[in-house]
């Protein structure tokens, strides 16, 4: 016979104060409409109490890179590779109907009308709720991307094992 | 009609705007205080539920009114933590 019955909902509450869920988001995607679905469900998981780790990865990167940002890599391959590849939270483009620009530019119009915040506004709103971002290191050394062309607030410079710690204590983990 | 403390006005915006408003906002408040949060989008209905069940905060109940502009909102949250 069971002499005490543990109480489910009293133990799950004080297992989650002690032990906050956590989020781990993998941005692969350096469109528009990718990055704002990642940084809407980071902001909302960190606004429900949920620790939230973003790991920026390839294109992805893009969205964590400053404005116009190139490229100071050494060699002039890499340095050409960021001249084509110029970064900035605010020139993401859409996956679909981009039409050289003018979708994109059509699309972001109709967000502001509706007071709907853009990737750079609800970026800004991760890193208010205290989201962590991680960029990679990897793809930054393939694509030619440097600490300096980065934006403040990077929270860390790691690889696959740092993502796999945090992912392995996650109860949500999304590849976008 | 229920009775709230402080009021935040979220009108005009999509989620997820007004439960990060709202997550910033309960922390002005004292224990016990009401919240209530007045918006346009209907996913709040579900979302503020959800919200409360998960930081544990108590909701105390929703209205929701006819305005010339559309339907509005209201979502009254009792902070507890």
């Amino acid at each position: 016979m069971i002499a005490t019955q543990i109480e489910p909902t009293v133990t799950l509450a004080q297992l989650q104060q002690s032990k906050p869920d956590r989020v781990t988001i993998v941005l692969l995607s350096g469109d528009l409409d990718k990055a704002m679905a990642a940084f809407i469900i980071a902001t909302g998981a960190a606004a429900m109490g949920m620790r939230v780790t973003m790991f920026f990865t390839f294109w992805g990167l893009n969205a964590i890179r400053r404005r116009g940002a190139t490229s100071s890599a050494k060699d002039w391959l890499r340095r050409m590779f960021g001249l084509l590849n110029r970064g900035g939270a605010d020139t993401l483009p859409l996956s679909r109907f981009h039409f050289g620009g003018l979708g994109t530019k059509m699309m972001q119009t109709v967000m502001k009308q509706n007071r709907m915040p853009g990737v750079p506004e609800l970026m800004q709103t991760a890193l208010d709720l205290d989201v962590r971002f991680i960029a990679c290191t990897t793809t930054m050394g393939l694509m030619g991307i440097t600490k300096d062309t980065l934006i403040d607030g990077i929270d860390q410079f790691a690889g696959v094992t740092t993502y796999l710690a945090e992912a392995k204590q996650g109860t949500v983990n999304l590849f976008i | 009609m229920m009775q709230a403390d402080v009021k935040l006005d979220t009108l005009g915006y999509f989620c997820p705007m007004p439960i990060i408003l709202t997550s910033k906002k309960i922390k002005e408040l004292a224990l016990g205080q009401v919240l209530e949060v007045v918006s346009d989008d209907e996913g709040i209905k579900k979302d503020m539920p959800a919200w409360c069940e998960t930081t544990g905060h108590q909701m105390m109940g929703l209205e929701e009114e006819q305005a010339k502009s559309g339907r509005i909102y209201k979502a009254f949250v009792k902070k507890t933590k």
